[in-house]
């Protein structure tokens, strides 16, 4: 049963596709497929959740290549893992298409949007389920070409055209990493399974190639932490997710806030087993991880795009997760991602929500006065704002203060984390007041609507999950624990730490109450001192390093090398043919047809062979000549 | 049908050399005609050596189909074919190329009937190099592929056509040159007097210096033809000159022969000096890869990009070769068959989309993905499959040679390895350049691919992604032919 989770996607979108060629039809029917087929894995996955934890971990594989005694699979591993990924993944693609029927009617790639969907739903829930590393990298680049195809889904222009292939490049360069951490371990280990590989690791059994114990168990966690930064936009690969926003916002909310992202995070959890080894590579996650979450933090702060400050905030989250990981375990950092998952993709759909009243626009400066105009989104994106803030009962508050708890161990960590935390409950603030408090700044805005029931009901079930997601792990029941690291023993509820988290957020959201609660019209961080605003807004710089130095001189080098190839060893080559005709010229004027030509080299000839001959015999040629 | 069985390659050589003869007695107003005999023939080829492929005994194993005539008695000169795994999967190659290349040439109209002879008589030294088992006849069927390259480009081609077909021939002559040589030296040097493929594969008995001299020999001689760096320069230029089909053929079959006649000559003949050389064989293919990828990104004119990638690709092919073990070599002849059809695939687009803009310049073109869906949808499935992606079969073939070598030379791998980002800049440049974004005004009436254009861009990228998603059948036939070199599975 477990295997038709990922297949019925794929063949629902294969479907999606062959009735579009052969009907053209971009009618709401031509959702259907998807949605049924997403709607059936997300049972699926309800009875394989139970299935866990009743029976335990399963496994299922099928040979897919077989060369010698090298083989590869395809197979899933069910455990409690990937159990709950399955559940946050399906019913949050779920929602997103069902949401998705509204946001893209009418548009004339409804059908191929949907398709997509399929396809992205199957690759990542396979991805989800991989038993071997084989597996997780191919689902791993399928969902990175399903987030392209879908970021330049409106291809007609340019920005989307252009955000896709950044996006896609710039996680390629981590997908390296995988891929040569995966070669490594195959290398030395001849299996690509992750229950193999795990046991092999913790009976101390794999004994590696090229490279000494020790430093193979610091360069291979760190090369496979290189995709994870990729894919989950960790500094300094975070730079590709914020131009992601270019694509339809349900994409957004599904592939860059909620699941597709959230891919590098569980990819740690999944082989954590590796980077518990290694101490080097643990403090690397952390630290990566914390910093991405100031860095993300602060640029969102000034943000005037809606989305970009969702984006921004999505990386941040995400380093949030990776520090969770690091410092506190696989339930620390899944626990923030399964509540950020549907808190997130609230956020995204609601502004999806906005943006649609609003007739496409994004920029925050242009709204206002929608709470009147949009009461349901703009209280669903208010409990969805709270969660992301950690306040009290919220999902999100839950799990921050597991993170922060665990931060604990590291006091530079724990005050970067405890920033975070107050700069994350300020520009949600900013965000919802500049969105939907005071009187509307533009045309759109004063003529919103709220949006129809296709958009309006998942907006009220992820807000419930925002509102209640906590319950998966409250303190003392501690079941996420007992799921996913059954050795270990669950850490206690720290009330001082989430006390202390509690307040630094109820004191962002004063600060932004007091900045943005009277007058939202004026954007109060532009009150910053200059040259720290520009540094904000224009990201630290770190796109401009990028785009004018490593990319511009990625192309100039390509060019330098087809000018070295047409000027140098072409060149040489055509040097080669140049000699070759020169000697053939040359030769060729002995055959100039002139007798008295021929009769003159024939006498010099004559003249050189009677004394060549006289000179042996006179012996002055040694024993040169016979 | 016993008749047919037993000289089952000789028929699969010889039926486009049929369709030629029979292509020269036609009248030349009679361009249909002369169009469905080259389909025919090709498809004669194409349909027995799947036939082949399903009748090879796997249990078995080795070259089958054999088929030996004396042919020059007093110097040991045999008629002599056979097929094994690596043999067959690149019949099968070649069968779909020279198919979907009739197709993707019907349109042409000038001097059609020429330009087919010449096709079909290429088709019938390429297959019978990939089963010929006596040297002489390895090489003259060798020379039967690379001459009518000459007049193909000369005569049909485009842009600096003279310049390139003469450059493309001189260098493929001066490969030659060695093969020949090799040939000649291991005739007259090794005691055993014989130009038996099978003979002579195994081991050498003589000096271990001028084993290695063959092989280098062999390896110069038959990598030009693969496209090694530096001696790579024919090759953009004459895919670049090439009409659509000559290019398919001469990128997606021809430089295979390269890396075919590598594996026949220096892996199976000379398995005592191979590990030695190997490595300066792999850094070569590294070289290749990265090298090859760069350029391609410099590129503006669209079949310079396809060309150059070519190159790259090729570096991939040699880079599983140099492994000298199956995870690798299965990964080479892989790639062999996946960058033929890949490549196959991007000329018949380029093509194409040259003969409806008519310009091949990427930074004057835009947004064409608006008006020729079909064409942008087959044009990305290839550039995934250029860049190796999952689901594709670029990335089986990629994936097994950078496992099979990884061991052997860690850091060359490493080097080769940043190809596929690389390779996956200059693709999605491409992409992006000349399908997406806004659509000029000069392109509106853009039509998309029509009735037979389809059939090579259809079948192509449906093979491209059936062959990534279950290699098994492939895989299992090039397992037996690395049973064949010896290899133990």
């Amino acid at each position: 049963m477990v295997e038709w989770i990922p297949l019925l996607p794929a063949l629902a979108a294969a479907l999606t596709a062959v009735l579009f060629v052969l009907r053209r039809d971009n009618g709401r029917l031509a959702a259907m497929p998807v949605i049924v087929a997403t709607g059936a894995s997300l049972a699926l996955s309800v009875a394989a959740f139970q299935s866990v934890a009743r029976f335990g971990a399963q496994i299922g594989q099928i040979e897919w290549l077989r060369i010698g005694d090298f083989s590869a699979s395809v197979g899933f591993l069910l455990d409690g893992l990937s159990a709950l990924m399955l559940l946050v993944v399906a019913s949050v693609a779920l929602l997103v298409q069902v949401f998705s029927v509204g946001y893209m009617e009418g548009d004339d790639g409804f059908a191929r949007f949907f398709a997509y969907l399929g396809l992205f739903a199957s690759a990542m829930l396979g991805l989800v389920l991989a038993d071997n590393l084989l597996m997780v990298y191919i689902c791993w680049e399928l969902v990175g070409i399903c987030s392209y195809l879908l970021i330049g889904f409106w291809y007609r222009n340019r920005a989307p055209a252009n955000a896709a292939k950044k996006a896609f490049i710039v996680t390629r360069f981590g997908d390296l990493g995988l891929l040569l951490g995966i070669i490594l371990l195959w290398s030395s280990a001849h299996t690509f399974e992750i229950a193999a590989l795990e046991k092999l690791v913790q009976t101390d059994n794999l004994k590696p190639v090229l490279l000494s114990a020790g430093a193979f168990f610091t360069v291979v966690p760190l090369l496979v932490f290189l995709g994870a930064v990729g894919k989950s936009a960790q500094f300094p690969l975070h730079v590709w997710l914020p131009d992601a926003m270019e694509g339809p916002t349900p994409v957004s909310a599904l592939i860059h806030a909620a699941t597709m992202v959230a891919a590098g995070v569980f990819l740690v959890a999944r082989l954590f087993f590796l980077f518990h080894a290694s101490p080097t590579a643990l403090q690397t996650v952390a630290w990566i991880g914390g910093f991405t979450a100031f860095l993300a933090a602060t640029i969102a702060l000034v943000q005037v795009d809606i989305k970009k400050v969702l984006a921004y905030s999505t990386i941040s989250q995400l380093g949030y997760m990776m520090l969770g990981l690091a410092l506190g375990g696989i339930a620390v950092g899944m626990f923030h991602l399964s509540t950020h998952a549907f808190f997130k993709a609230l956020l995204f759909l609601a502004a999806g929500s906005v943006i649609h009243a609003c007739h496409h626009e994004q920029c925050l400066l242009r709204m206002g006065g929608l709470h009147r105009r949009m009461p349901l989104t703009s209280w669903t994106t208010l409990a969805g704002a709270l969660a992301l803030a950690g306040v009290f009962p919220f999902a999100g508050f839950w799990s921050k203060d597991e993170i922060l708890a665990s931060a604990l161990r590291s006091p530079a960590l724990f005050a970067l984390a405890l920033a975070v935390a107050g700069m994350t409950a300020f520009y949600m603030t900013r965000l919802w007041f500049l969105a939907f408090a005071g009187e509307p700044r533009s045309e759109h805005a004063s003529h919103a609507r709220e949006s129809s029931a296709w958009m309006g009901v998942p907006l009220v079930l992820l807000a419930l999950a925002a509102l209640a997601g906590g319950a998966i792990n409250l303190p003392g029941s501690s079941s996420l624990t007992a799921l996913l690291e059954p050795d270990r023993q669950a850490h206690g509820f720290a009330w001082p730490v989430a006390v202390g988290g509690l307040a630094v957020a109820l004191a962002g959201i004063a600060v932004g109450v007091r900045l943005y609660g009277r007058d939202p019209a004026r954007d109060a961080v532009t009150r910053l001192p200059k040259g720290l605003y520009r540094f904000l807004s224009n990201k630290w710089y770190i796109d401009d390093f990028y785009e004018r130095g490593v990319a511009r001189a990625a192309v100039a080098w390509g060019a330098m090398v087809a000018w070295f190839d047409r000027n140098v060893v072409d060149n040489l080559v055509n040097l080669a043919a140049w000699i070759c005709a020169l000697v053939g010229r040359a030769l060729g004027s002995f055959t100039n047809g002139q007798p008295q030509f021929y009769a003159a080299v024939l006498a010099l000839m004559a003249v050189i062979a009677a004394a060549l001959v006289g000179l042996a015999a006179t012996g002055a040629l040694g024993g040169i000549l016979p | 049908m016993s008749l047919v069985l037993d000289h089952l390659l000789s028929i699969i050589v010889l039926a486009p050399f049929a369709g030629c003869l029979l292509l020269l007695a036609l009248p030349p107003e009679w361009k249909t005609a002369s169009r469905v005999v080259a389909l025919v023939s090709g498809g004669i080829s194409l349909a027995l050596s799947c036939v082949a492929w399903a009748l090879y005994d796997g249990a078995k194993g080795g070259f089958q189909f054999r088929e030996s005539y004396q042919w020059i008695p007093g110097l040991d000169i045999r008629y002599s074919l056979g097929a094994d795994g690596i043999s067959l999967s690149m019949l099968l190659l070649t069968g779909v190329i020279i198919v979907t290349g009739v197709f993707a040439s019907w349109t042409l109209e000038e001097r059609c009937k020429e330009f087919l002879t010449l096709l079909l008589f290429l088709v019938t030294g390429v297959f019978g190099v990939f089963v010929a088992l006596d040297l002489f006849f390895l090489f003259l069927f060798y020379e039967i592929a690379v001459l009518p390259m000459y007049l193909l480009i000369g005569i049909w081609g485009t842009g600096r056509k003279e310049y390139s077909a003469m450059k493309l021939t001189l260098y493929l002559m001066l490969g030659s040159a060695f093969i020949l040589t090799g040939i000649l030296a291991l005739y007259y040097l090794d005691p055993r007097r014989t130009f038996d493929m099978l003979e002579l594969s195994g081991g050498s008995e003589l000096a271990v210096g001028l084993q290695r001299a063959l092989f280098f020999a062999f390896y110069l001689g038959f990598g030009v033809l693969a496209g090694i760096f530096p001696f790579h320069t024919w090759s953009p230029d004459g895919h670049a000159s090439a009409p659509t089909a000559v290019s398919m053929l001469h990128a997606g079959v021809l430089m295979k022969l390269g890396a075919y006649g590598v594996i026949r000559t220096c892996v199976a003949m000379f398995p005592e000096v191979a590990p030695s050389l190997m490595p300066i064989v792999a850094a070569i293919a590294a070289i290749n890869i990265v090298y090859g990828a760069f350029s391609a990104l410099g590129q503006t004119d669209l079949k310079y990009v396809i060309a150059y990638s070519s190159v790259s690709h090729m570096g991939v092919v040699m880079l599983g070769i140099a492994s000298l073990a199956p995870v690798g070599m299965a990964g080479a002849v892989m790639q062999m068959f996946s960058h033929g059809i890949m490549t196959g695939l991007f000329f018949a687009l380029v093509g194409l989309v040259y003969q409806k803009a008519h310009t091949r310049d990427i930074l004057a073109m835009g947004g064409f993905a608006r008006r020729m869906p079909g064409i942008a949808v087959a044009f990305t499935v290839g550039g995934l499959a250029s860049f190796g992606l999952p689901g594709t079969s670029g990335f089986v073939a990629e994936t097994l040679v950078f496992l099979g070598t990884f061991a052997r030379y860690p850091v060359i791998v490493a080097v080769a390895v940043t190809g596929v980002v690389i390779t996956a800049v200059y693709v999605l440049r491409v992409v992006q350049k000349v399908f997406l974004g806004p659509l000029g005004e000069a392109w509106s009436e853009l039509p998309d691919a029509r009735s037979t254009e389809w059939v090579a861009l259809v079948s192509l990228a449906a093979l491209l992604v059936a062959v990534g998603v279950w290699p098994m059948p492939l895989v299992n036939l090039i397992n037996h032919g690395l049973r064949t070199l010896g290899m133990e599975l």
